[in-house]
């Protein structure tokens, strides 16, 4: 008995030395940085049709980003952000083409059949392996939610949000926001998925649901059809962010980037983020 | 003759040097086996290539400090939930475990009740029931809908009133049958004979497995936190969201183990006791 079981601790410890070895990390590999310099004047621009910019969008789009699924219109955030950026480069609205293109096939590696895509499409590192992204044109709010029938539907400021029951999928943002904006009296819930958050509002455990404004708007527009956007909260911690995608190494991106950027410090951006999310879509300013 | 005369033989002398000299030997190489272990250990996982980038990332002082007090408070909700749980679950086991073995053909239902239920609710994941009663229930939208927590208490009663129920059987069914027929034969009823004689003996002799449900169970409650509360898993969750470093987890993990050692303690304590008095002790 003795015997076998120093043996066992013997083995164990050996498994251990093994174990550990075996599981040695290895260093990542530094991303390359990526640099461009060309002229940006229309005639010098390499798009896919001369003189022509060809944007990229989902079938069907979606409000608030396109209205009526109507791209030309120039109405609706993304709509409006496409012309804007056209603009900045020398395009009139005449030389702007829109084309539709699905989600997964414009953010997979292979050529594109656009000049640049605009479709809510959030900037991170592992998509940048495979196409290019312009500066974000919008960081991604948090936004309370809430049923019609809830006693915080209707209200106006952060203040009157105090008294809230409120909830969040943990490790996001949205819990972020609660805790170091609103910061209720009431301590918040949290849930494993907003699915589970969703099922808590519906059943009125919460009061209201902290989620991005994406998907405040498909939850509200789609999926809890009697619920409603209380507001936005102001920005917190690291958000998300969208840019317009290029193919990957597009001469294009460049000079596209370039626009979003000037748009941004021209506060072109925040103006339009205020008329088509804020007003037309009703996602008011919490303050 | 008094104690104090005592000389002890010439054998008993050298049989005690002997016993002495085992005991100091046995200790000794249990001391030298754990040093041998330990080196090896701490050689094993400091030496490792990948230590210091654990070590930041599991054992960072500084961020378990700061996640303490969340994880203090997440805890208190555990052992709330615990005790009332833990009450409640030996009850209502009990209850069923009685029920589950009461005889004469017009029980039947009663047995067959006790039988599903301990079928269903051993069967069924945890999980499942705890989402059931916190998010599924409420959306009856019912007048006086207790809180989440109760539900979630109650998820936690229902489950492991199954696994209680079942060890009290256990227990209840070891009693010998001929002490109920001479409890009966002395003239005491059914209710009577359990109470005086099956009972005490069954839940004794079941006491450790008992006991070790409780110590599962300890580590279950925090389950809850999937309908909203915030227990101490889930303030570690928050903490290392927040931080990308996984320290408060280990931090939860130390308050789980100190809080288990007591309960784990009494269970020993009662094994121990338990075996002395079976071996007439």
């Amino acid at each position: 008995m003795a015997s076998s079981s120093r043996l066992l601790a013997l083995t164990f410890a050996g498994a251990v030395v093994v174990a550990t070895a075996g599981c040695a990390p290895q260093d990542e590999k530094p991303t390359p940085t990526v640099t461009a310099a060309t002229s940006c004047a229309k005639d010098s621009l390499p798009t896919r049709t001369p003189g022509t910019l060809t944007v990229a969008t989902d079938q069907p789009a979606y409000e608030p980003w396109f209205a009526k699924d109507k791209p030309d219109s120039g109405e609706g955030f993304e709509s409006a952000v496409a012309y804007a950026v056209a603009e900045k480069l020398g395009y009139a609205r005449a030389d702007v083409t829109w084309t539709r293109v699905k989600f997964d096939t414009a953010i997979a590696p292979g050529p594109k059949a656009f000049d640049f895509d605009i479709n809510q499409f959030s900037i991170t590192e592992e998509r940048k392996q495979a196409v290019d992204f312009s500066a974000p044109y919008y960081l991604v709010r948090q936004t309370v939610i809430a049923l019609k029938s809830s006693k915080i539907a209707g209200r106006k400021s952060l203040a009157e949000l105090r008294d809230a029951r409120l909830g969040a999928q943990v490790g996001t943002t949205s819990y972020q926001a609660i805790t170091d904006v609103i910061k209720p009296s009431a301590k918040p819930q949290v849930y494993n998925s907003n699915d589970d958050a969703k099922k808590a509002l519906q059943n009125g455990q919460l009061d209201g649901l902290l989620v991005d404004l994406p998907t405040a708007f498909y939850i509200t527009g789609a999926e809890i059809t009697d619920a409603v956007i209380v507001g936005q909260v102001p920005q917190v911690g690291t958000p998300e962010a969208f840019g317009l995608l290029l193919d990957k190494n597009s001469p294009l991106t460049a000079c596209v980037s370039g626009a979003v950027g000037q748009l941004a410090t021209a506060g072109t951006l925040k103006e339009l983020e205020q008329k088509w999310l804020a007003q037309v879509a009703g996602a008011a300013e919490l303050r | 003759m008094t104690l104090l005369d005592h000389v002890p033989s010439e054998a008993q002398l050298r049989r005690s040097a002997y016993r002495r000299r085992q005991t100091v030997y046995s200790v000794l190489v249990a001391a030298c086996s754990t040093a041998a272990l330990g080196t090896l250990l701490v050689i094993a996982v400091t030496g490792a290539p990948g230590w210091d980038r654990v070590r930041l990332s599991f054992l960072d002082p500084g961020i378990a400090r700061d996640a303490l007090p969340a994880v203090l408070s997440g805890l208190w909700l555990n052992v709330r939930l615990l005790v009332c749980c833990a009450v409640g679950a030996l009850l209502l086991g009990l209850v069923i475990a009685v029920l589950r073995t009461l005889r004469g053909p017009v029980f039947f239902p009663v047995r067959a009740l006790a039988a599903g239920y301990t079928y269903t609710f051993r069967g069924l994941p945890l999980i499942i029931v705890l989402y059931l009663l916190t998010l599924g229930v409420p959306g009856l939208r019912l007048q006086g809908m207790p809180p989440v927590l109760v539900l979630g208490g109650v998820a936690l009663v229902l489950t492991y009133g199954g696994y209680l129920a079942e060890v009290f059987r256990a227990g209840i069914e070891s009693v010998h049958s001929s002490q109920l027929a001479a409890a009966r034969s002395l003239g005491l009823t059914y209710r009577q004979t359990m109470r005086h004689v099956v009972l005490p003996q069954a839940v004794r002799r079941v006491a450790p497995p008992l006991l070790n449900d409780v110590v599962a169970l300890q580590k279950d409650v925090g389950l809850v936190s999937l309908a909203g509360p915030i227990d101490a898993v889930r303030a570690a969750q928050i903490a290392t969201a927040q931080t990308f470093n996984y320290t408060p987890y280990v931090v939860a993990g130390v308050l789980f183990v100190l809080l288990a050692i007591p309960l784990i303690a009494v269970t020993d304590w009662v094994t121990l006791r338990a075996a002395r008095r079976q071996s007439g002790g």
